[in-house]
């Protein structure tokens, strides 16, 4: 396993569970023993991470990423020992940063939520190799971050213009779509990832599903409503 | 060990810190056992015997003697090492008698946490913190006195470098000076650690002889004597004087060479032959390692894969006749059962012990959800414990196993056993690091460092809960090696593994064998290389299982370990070859100066073409008045920052030609260092006491040629030169000029690391999988490298590496099938969104995508993945997942780390 493996999703669900500082110690830059050279991976990982922490008022400070070889047992010392008087002297996670424990848990709950579609959004610069530190603060903006979050995009299907093929249903990675025969089909948006995969497949004659970016999601149709009733058939009925 | 009344001066820790009679030899000795030595008060007096009374496993026996046991064997290698020069020789260094003087050998174990003062730098006199260190350099080596040593000791220059960083570590204020001659930064790499350590603040190098002139009487500090250009002869105080001593025979060296009828060299280590490094004088018995003199850690490496290359040659047709296979109970099926867990909690002897509260730990952990069982053990990695483990498998039903001790690194693989010995999939066990994480590095904190082991046992815990059952799996080994580049390298890798009975293709871009060899002609030991080499391609060509092709291009590798197929294309035409393993020796290039007039005037030459132009018999420079050769041209600036490692031995060499055959003529060596280590020292003073004149010179400030007349009207070459020593120009009228041109990389090594899918360090040169531990292999499994392409080296510690990378393939290749782990990573298709960043992340290729009815979906390619995990950062559905190291997995470790406050 590799430090490219230290998921988002772990440093998050960290802080959620109320840690107040996670340190994650990679292999030195540009001497991976093999060629995946993974730690460029945490690294880029770890930036995007602090700038979403700041975008939600946490500080930035309690998460570090430092790099060292395992010859460097008194530097690995020396840089946990500075981390832990750092995190201690910011103070209880949440409270120092004068932050409402239940607002914040959701903050971070709805983080945790869109991991999946933070990923897809910020993949190319997730891989990059930023061989200067001065590279790294400018890696992910402010501004970025702000539009992220300001312009999340989600999927809503046209009840008017869903044909109920199933099509998207089958191709949902996670399932999100409640579907039957004849029935317009829904995106449970709690489970969607926003990965776009519906959009994709929705049969272009039909082009049922709609990318919203920013804007609330119209509500989903009532059950009783959903049945479709075929003009062709009922001619030939 | 607790009751033990006898306390002496512990050798391990160079008698500075003192320990029992009964003791474990170092903390990570192996075996960890305790043992009883001669110090004992019973073994001397008959008196004592308190550890017996005490032992309650009576474990202890007084009346063991030694016993003789006769082997019979096919070869034997021999590895006894060195000894450390030791100073109190001739009286010179004040070494045992003033208390702040140490060897490098004691600083070492000062420096180390498992030192006597775990880890704290401290004077002997007073045990305060020394600030201001200074570092004397070849005490014991390059001196021709009674008790030197005459050669230099090679590793000595860099180790002192490493100690400088070290006390940095320890203390950032303190001052360091290094006293030294030559700095010899000849190792891969070592040309950047000597920058980095240049570079740190507080950090003299002294190029000066050094005399210690007192001890201080108060304060017991240390004075010493030095001179400078700038400043002339000065004294100065020092809190603390490090010897670095250099690299002796072993002490019993004669004893050993009468015993096994061997030979030794003039310096009293191994006698060896350059072009057969591993062999002795007497056939079938082999060395490894500094007993052949002096030298680093990777040629050490080198040396032993490669003796067990050659021992394998002798006795390759007995391989395998002495091993028993093992045989494991079947594994029960738990998928239906609640997580069933022992936890184990190692005392480590008193490592753990003696901080983490061992039995409060055992208790916690019976109060975790789905803990049936949990103990304390002594050692849980000795034979009795691992028994227990397994025992207590079968009799609880275990389905899971936590083990509360050191570090996976080095014992997991053991525990895995206990698991399919008890009868339940290897991959049920976690290992909770409370040594390591705990005791060691919280020695002072007790009640801290037990409540944190208690945190790391219940993430442990967790996440052993969530494991799933895995399989290994064996993959077929094709028998046939590939060897990339037929040079002295390629072909002596391609002919030791051919005579262990492999097939071997031997893969040259040239129209002949032989490589860079072919343009040198003897060695600096006198050897005629060319005559060897004939022999050495003859050796290839009459071996039957030996297929050259030269000509030839590398057009596509694919497959992994054990199963590669690689295309080639050569005289022979196309053809595809299926092996188990490769070994990539595909040499240097020397590079092709743009400096000092070099290819604008024919008598400016490399040193390549002088030896050319010397063996051809070229009148006009064997009859010339003077000749200048220039060191490091090429390399050691900012666009090669490494050493060459050979033209320092290559100018001597010629030099010594030179003065051989014509010797009125004079030669000049312009040089920064002459970085001779190891016995090319003594042709060095050779060369020196032949009247070559060796001048100093700094790279800003380098020398300049031109063409032009010399008083009597005759053409000249004018070489210029700033004198370090006089600090005035020199003007020398040189008939020719030899350029000491740097080893570069051949042009195709990055085609060829592509190809293979092996990495380029930052110099061009082919990346070993650790620069000191593993030398001749690649990350990449099956993939060995040996010979220039590496880095440069002289002719034996290619052939030496040859041999080595051979003994690392006959490692795999004698095998028919290897184990690939069962943690690696599955897709599920379900999930899979078909985006492609997972293929885009493995740089292994072991991801591809396929288009199903479904759309396009993720593949694994299970023997291609290395199991890093990468992918599984980038997947936004979690549709990939690292078996062994789950999303779920490792989410219930962190969970867990919050535990109950």
């Amino acid at each position: 396993m590799c430090t490219g493996r230290v998921d988002l999703a772990f440093v998050f669900r960290s802080f959620y569970n109320g840690m107040d500082g996670v340190y994650i110690g990679g292999c030195r830059l540009d001497e991976c023993k093999y060629i995946t050279q993974g730690n460029y991976h945490a690294l880029n990982m770890v930036l995007l991470s602090k700038k979403i922490m700041e975008h939600i008022g946490l500080n930035p400070e309690r998460l570090r990423i430092e790099f060292m070889s395992s010859a460097e047992g008194s530097r690995f010392a020396e840089t946990v020992n500075d981390f832990i008087k750092k995190v201690s002297a910011i103070g209880p996670f949440g409270k120092s940063e004068g932050l409402d424990e239940n607002g914040l848990k959701s903050k971070l709950n709805e983080i945790g939520s869109l991991l999946p579609y933070i990923k897809i959004v910020t993949r190319d610069k997730l891989s990059l190799r930023l061989k200067e530190p001065e590279e790294w603060n400018k890696l992910f903006t402010k501004d970025e971050i702000n539009k992220l979050f300001s312009e999340v995009i989600s999927y809503y299907i046209d009840p008017e213009k869903c044909q109920a093929c199933m099509t998207c249903a089958k191709r949902c990675p996670v399932e999100a779509i409640i579907s039957a025969k004849n029935q317009v089909h829904v995106i449970e948006q709690e489970k969607c990832i926003k990965c776009g995969t519906c959009f994709e497949v929705c049969p272009t004659k039909f082009s049922a599903v709609t990318k919203i970016s920013g804007e609330p999601v119209p509500p989903p149709i009532p059950e009783e409503k959903r049945t479709i009733i075929r003009k062709g058939k009922e001619k030939s009925i | 060990m607790e009751y033990c009344p006898v306390k002496y001066p512990d050798p391990f820790n160079q008698d500075i810190s003192k320990n029992k009679a009964i003791h474990i030899y170092f903390a990570q000795a192996i075996p960890l056992i305790t043992y009883i030595d001669e110090s004992c008060l019973y073994l001397k007096e008959k008196k004592c015997r308190i550890c017996e009374a005490v032992c309650e496993k009576d474990a202890i026996d007084f009346t063991q003697t030694p016993e003789r046991v006769d082997i019979k064997v096919g070869a034997i290698i021999l590895a006894p090492g060195f000894e450390s020069f030791d100073p109190k020789v001739g009286n010179k260094y004040g070494y045992g008698k003033m208390a702040n003087v140490v060897t490098s050998m004691d600083y070492e174990r000062l420096l180390s946490s498992t030192g006597p003062f775990e880890g704290e730098i401290r004077r002997a006199s007073d045990l305060k913190h020394p600030r201001k260190v200074a570092w004397i350099q070849c005490v014991g080596s390059r001196q021709v006195i009674p008790g030197g040593k005459s050669y230099c000791s090679a590793v000595c220059c860099t180790y002192t470098q490493k100690q400088v960083i070290l006390t940095k570590d320890h203390d950032a204020e303190a001052e360091c000076a290094i006293f030294h001659n030559d700095v010899r930064s000849y190792g891969k790499d070592f040309e950047r650690f000597y920058q980095r350590t240049e570079k740190l603040r507080g950090i003299r190098f002294i190029r000066s002889y050094v005399t210690i002139v007192k001890e201080v009487p108060e304060t017991k500090n240390i004075i010493l004597k030095y001179t400078t250009p700038d400043e002339g002869t000065k004294e100065e105080e020092f809190d603390m004087v490090v010897l670095s001593v250099g690299l002796n025979p072993p002490a019993d060296a004669h004893e050993l060479a009468n015993q096994f009828g061997i030979e030794l060299s003039p310096h009293g280590f191994c006698q060896t032959n350059p072009f057969d490094p591993m062999e002795t004088t007497r056939r079938g018995i082999f060395v490894s390692g500094a007993f052949h003199g002096p030298m680093d850690i990777p040629e050490s490496v080198f040396t032993a894969n490669g003796a067990s290359s050659q021992c394998g040659e002798l006795l390759g047709y007995r391989r395998g006749k002495l091993t028993t296979e093992r045989i494991y109970p079947p594994e029960r099926d738990v998928s239906q059962e609640e997580p069933r867990v022992g936890v184990f909690v190692c005392h480590c002897g008193a490592n753990i012990g003696r901080v983490v509260d061992v039995p409060s730990a055992v208790e916690y952990s019976l109060s975790l959800p789905y803990v049936v069982h949990a103990q304390e053990q002594l050692f849980s990695c000795s034979t009795e414990s691992t028994n227990q483990i397994m025992d207590v498998i079968k009799e609880k039903g275990l389905n899971r196993v936590v083990v509360a001790a050191c570090t996976p690194k080095t014992h997991e693989p053991t525990f895995r056993y206990s698991l399919r010995e008890g009868g339940i999939n290897q991959y049920f066990f976690d290992m909770a690091n409370i040594r390591e994480h705990c005791s060691w590095v919280h020695s002072k904190e007790k009640e801290k460092a037990t409540q944190k082991s208690k945190d790391i046992i219940r993430m442990s815990l967790a996440r052993a809960c969530h494991l799933e059952p895995l399989q290994d799996f064996d993959l077929p080994v094709d028998k046939a090696a590939l060897v990339v580049g037929g040079g002295v390298a390629g072909m002596t890798c391609a002919l030791s593994i051919a005579n262990q009975g492999h097939e071997v293709h031997l893969v040259e871009k040239e129209r002949d064998l032989g490589g860079i060899a072919r343009k040198i002609h003897h060695t600096l030991e006198g050897m005629d290389v060319q005559a060897y080499l004939r022999d050495l391609i003859k050796k290839v060509y009459q071996h039957p299982q030996v297929h050259v092709y030269t000509e030839a291009t590398i057009t596509e590798v694919t497959g992994y370990v054990g199963n590669f197929v690689t295309w080639v294309t050569s005289e022979r035409g196309v053809t595809e070859i299926k092996h188990g393993a490769a070994v990539i020796a595909i040499g240097a290039e020397v590079h092709q100066p743009a400096e000092y007039l070099y290819g604008e005037d024919d008598r400016i030459m490399t040193h390549l073409e002088l030896e050319e132009r010397l063996a051809k018999g070229d009148e006009k420079v064997i009859n010339a008045g003077s000749l200048v050769m220039i060191q490091c041209v090429g390399c050691r600036n900012e666009e090669r920052n490494y050493c060459s490692r050979i033209c320092c031995g290559e100018s001597i060499k010629n030099a010594l030609k030179l003065k051989e055959l014509n010797p009125g003529m004079d030669i000049y060596i312009l040089f920064r260092d002459m970085r001779t280590y190891g016995y090319s020292e003594d042709h060095y003073r050779e060369a020196a006491g032949k009247e070559v004149k060796f001048i100093r010179y700094e790279p800003q400030d380098k020398p300049q040629v031109e063409a032009g007349e010399s008083e009597e009207g005759q053409p000249v070459l004018k070489v210029t030169v700033t004198d370090d020593i006089l600090g005035s120009k020199v003007e020398i009228d040189a008939d020719f000029v030899a350029l000491a041109a740097a080893t570069i990389p051949t042009a195709g090594s990055k085609e060829i690391s592509k190809l293979f899918k092996v990495p380029l360090g930052a110099d061009g040169f082919f990346q070993e999988a650790h620069v000191k531990l593993r030398p001749v292999e690649f990350g990449t499994d099956g993939i060995y490298l040996c010979g220039i392409a590496h880095y440069p080296k002289h002719l034996s510690e290619a052939i030496s590496q040859a041999y080595g990378a051979a003994g690392r393939a006959l490692t795999l290749l004698s095998h028919d099938t290897v184990i690939a782990s069962g943690s690696i990573c599955e897709v599920d298709e379900k999930k899979c969104m078909g985006c492609g960043a997972c293929v885009e992340a493995c740089t292994y290729g072991a991801i591809e995508l396929y288009e199903t009815r479904q759309g396009k979906k993720a593949k694994m390619n299970p023997i291609l993945c290395k199991g890093d995990g990468l992918c599984n950062t980038k997947c936004p559905t979690g549709a990939i997942q690292l078996k062994h190291y789950e999303d779920e997995q490792l989410i219930a470790q962190i969970d867990a780390a919050i535990g109950d406050g």
